[in-house]
């Protein structure tokens, strides 16, 4: 029996993957959730249908949204991840000994319980005791804030579904000023390649600039994702991620990663010319 | 329910349309596009489903002028729906049901008592039908800047003082949610052989909700407009008119023939259908959270500060007798911006688009389409609004209700000999025509009301603002028609 696990990049390519079997399946208040086990990828988990984590690739999306904003600025001690159910931001936040504080915001605890039975991989440092869970819409939680964090982290899904308010104008103004002085942003920027996509990338990156003063973009690899070719956006009110990068201070804490190196921190933010086209809001042709 | 005549899980239009469908009739009859073959691309935009679905008259699936089939049938239970004696599917807009109302029980030369802040579509009535109106004070909350109802003894010094009048219209709520004291008015109209009309446009959840404010057939009212289409989920355009005990169906039903389409779209009465159906099962559950959503939302906006979403804490007995809480109303000006200003923002900077925006308050409707997903970015998006926009809110307009000076009739002023002259010059005239916002659509200026001063200043001020002037002939809204009085010995 061959059973596929399928999913629609555009309307017109698909993406597939051999499923030795499936965990996991339920509808909780906001999504359709499932975890599969493959041979090539191991566990991974999709939500609507989209591809969310697996266990091969994931270290590569977890250590760029983490140690790009933390090698700028190692100092930092407040950190707020929004989405991020998985867990993997806050396993690889945990490892640095400066963070005393990480509040997870997750609107689906079906998600987090999901991973942390599933998951352990990503799930696995949720209990650490300077993370604090709240299962409410990113949305709302930041609204109240006000020169909280020094990093806000946005580890969402598309803005096609749940994650919608995450890629809005109103969001990013209150991640602003939910952020302190030096505050950075670093935010799940879609992909470039597909046009879907590249016009929430493009949407996202006008938003972001109108209330930050530093706005750039770095790509990183990700095989399971749509094209594979994938960003973050990197916004902050004073640090420039490339002229701050404090490359010696970040080296000397001797975290081992797979994918993550100062080198490649500086050469991420070198983008395509069709991608600097689209964010500069030209059509990329 | 064992009469299964008045089954609530029934839809007879509905059902009647899916046998049809389902027998495949050949049709050499209108409309053209036969199912959607005729036009590809009107069919691959709508659907096939709706395309098959949009067809003629004939006997199974009844007639909409003359019902005697499933079309009555459907009437029948929405009557047991809506605690009605009779009620009337209308596909041409809760403005034709409004029109059929005063039609009913005003000929040309009879006195209306109703409230000056009523919607266009009833002062169109007047004009159409002759009848005459007698404005009741809706009264003003000076601090919201909005119109309220009537109060009661205004209601009675004008029954009192204009015995003759054969109806007392009211809005049950008006577009900000505020309801008069309605029981009450209906018991004096009653007493004084009058009729009472209530213009339902915004309070079709009354009918299905729970803790709701009253609604006009259990108030004992003659007539109801009830806009299905507004908050109970059915396609623009559907309408309810509701009757009570004391009125004729068959003339009402002559009466809304005289003006309403022979066509009648079945798109548009089986949505009333199925929304009906929707609604008599589940209303209560769905305005249960309808109601839930507004009061989180009017909390996380008051919690914001400056902004002011307003609710049951300015009943006053009277003119603000009781509050549709499903009403998302916020008072802007304490920020600085006006509601107009802030409606703009929303949609231009945030991709939000509201209800409307007046001088001083924004509405958003919420409804049974809503989730709480959207709701927090209405939210976050006013706090925004708030941190980034606020100003110093000196020299505002701080009010929204002028006093008409009536001099001719709507229906005299409208057709009498008029002229053309710029807005700005055009103090002391008498106008011809409507001026107002759309939306909320309550005329700033009607028909046989002079212009003044203060008048044209909150013209100029509203369309400083960003307010939608609509209603006059000239479309830029530089030139208003007045009525010749001189050349033409019209008295003044």
């Amino acid at each position: 029996m061959d059973l596929w696990y399928k999913e629609q990049h555009t309307k017109d390519v698909q993406f597939s993957i051999r499923v030795e079997k499936q965990l996991f399946t339920a509808r909780s208040e906001f999504q359709r959730i499932d975890v599969f086990y493959s041979e090539e990828f191991g566990r991974f988990m999709s939500l609507d249908g989209l591809m969310m984590v697996t266990e091969k690739d994931e270290f590569i999306y977890h250590e760029m949204i983490v140690h790009v904003p933390m090698a700028v600025n190692p100092a930092i001690q407040n950190v707020l991840v929004v989405g991020g159910g998985d867990g993997g931001a806050v396993r690889e936040l945990v490892r640095y000994d400066g963070i005393q504080k990480i509040d997870l915001v997750e609107i689906d605890q079906m998600v987090v319980d999901t991973c942390r039975k599933y998951l352990p991989q990503t799930a696995c440092k949720l209990d650490d005791p300077r993370v604090s869970i709240f299962y409410e819409n990113g949305l709302r939680f930041v609204r109240s804030c006000e020169n909280k964090y020094d990093l806000i982290i946005v580890d969402s899904t598309d803005p096609f579904g749940p994650g919608e308010g995450l890629f809005t104008k109103e969001f990013y103004g209150n991640c602003y000023h939910a952020l302190t002085k030096d505050g950075i942003l670093v935010n799940q920027h879609e992909t470039p390649y597909y046009q879907d996509y590249a016009r929430s990338m493009q949407l996202a990156h006008q938003r972001i600039q109108t209330f930050f003063p530093i706005c750039k973009v770095y790509q990183f690899h990700m095989p399971t994702y749509p094209s594979g070719h994938w960003l973050f956006g990197f916004a902050s009110k004073t640090y420039d991620p490339i002229e701050h990068l404090d490359a010696e201070r970040w080296n000397a804490l001797g975290l081992k990663t797979r994918y993550y190196n100062t080198e490649l921190h500086r050469g991420c933010f070198a983008l395509p010319n069709y991608v600097k086209d689209l964010l500069e809001g030209n059509d990329g042709q | 329910m064992n009469n299964r005549k008045l089954d609530q899980k029934r839809a007879p239009i509905y059902e009647a349309l899916k046998d049809y469908k389902a027998k495949r009739v050949v049709s050499f009859d209108v409309p053209g596009h036969k199912q959607g073959r005729g036009n590809p691309d009107l069919t691959d935009f709508l659907g096939q489903q709706c395309m098959s679905v949009d067809v003629n008259s004939m006997k199974p699936l009844d007639n909409l002028c003359h019902p005697v089939g499933v079309i009555c049938e459907a009437e029948e239970i929405a009557a047991d729906a809506f605690g009605a004696q009779h009620v009337f599917f209308m596909v041409n807009g809760t403005s034709s049901a409004v029109q059929a109302m005063v039609m009913s029980v005003c000929k040309a030369g009879e006195k209306l008592i109703m409230p000056r802040n009523v919607h266009r579509s009833a002062i169109n009535a007047l004009i159409v039908s002759g009848a005459i109106p007698v404005y009741a004070d809706p009264g003003v909350n000076q601090s919201l800047g909005i119109p309220l109802g009537m109060s009661l003894e205004d209601v009675k010094r004008a029954i009192a003082a204009h015995p003759e009048a054969k109806a007392v219209l009211v809005n049950n709520p008006t577009y900000y949610g505020v309801c008069a004291n309605l029981a009450e008015i209906v018991r004096a109209a009653h007493a004084a052989g009058m009729k009472v009309l209530v213009d339902e446009a915004h309070g079709t959840h009354f009918y299905f909700g729970e803790h709701t404010p009253l609604c006009a057939m259990a108030a004992g009212a003659d007539m109801a407009a009830v806009s299905m289409h507004k908050t109970g989920g059915s396609l623009t355009q559907s309408s309810f008119l509701l009757c009570g005990k004391g009125v004729n169906p068959g003339y009402v039903r002559q009466v809304i023939n005289l003006t309403q389409t022979t066509s009648g779209s079945y798109l548009l009465l089986s949505s009333l259908d199925i929304s009906r159906r929707n609604l008599a099962l589940g209303g209560r559950e769905i305005f249960r959270k309808v109601t839930e959503f507004a009061e989180y939302a009017r909390g996380e906006i008051n919690h914001i500060g400056g902004l002011y979403a307003f609710s049951k804490e300015l009943l006053n007995g009277d003119s603000f007798y009781d509050f549709d809480v499903t009403k998302l109303s916020v008072h802007t000006r304490d920020i600085g911006l006006a509601g107009i200003e802030v409606y703009d923002i929303l949609r231009d900077d945030y991709g939000i688009q509201i209800e409307f925006g007046d001088i001083s308050n924004i509405l958003a409707i919420i409804s049974v389409g809503d989730r709480s997903l959207e709701l927090e970015r209405l939210i976050s998006a006013l706090s925004e609004i708030k941190r980034l926009y606020a100003r110093d809110p000196a020299g505002m307009f701080d009010h929204e209700y002028i006093e008409p000076e009536i001099v001719l009739t709507p229906q005299e002023a409208f057709f009498s000999p008029k002229r053309s002259m710029p807005i700005g010059n055009s103090e002391g005239e008498i106008c011809a025509e409507f001026v107002m916002c759309y939306p909320p659509g309550i005329p700033i200026l009607a028909p046989g009301e002079r212009i003044t001063r203060e008048i044209l200043n909150y013209i100029v001020y509203a369309k400083e603002k960003g307010c939608f002037l609509t209603g006059t002939e000239d479309l830029t809204i530089q030139n208003i028609n007045v009525v010749e009085t001189k050349e033409h010995g019209f008295m003044v």
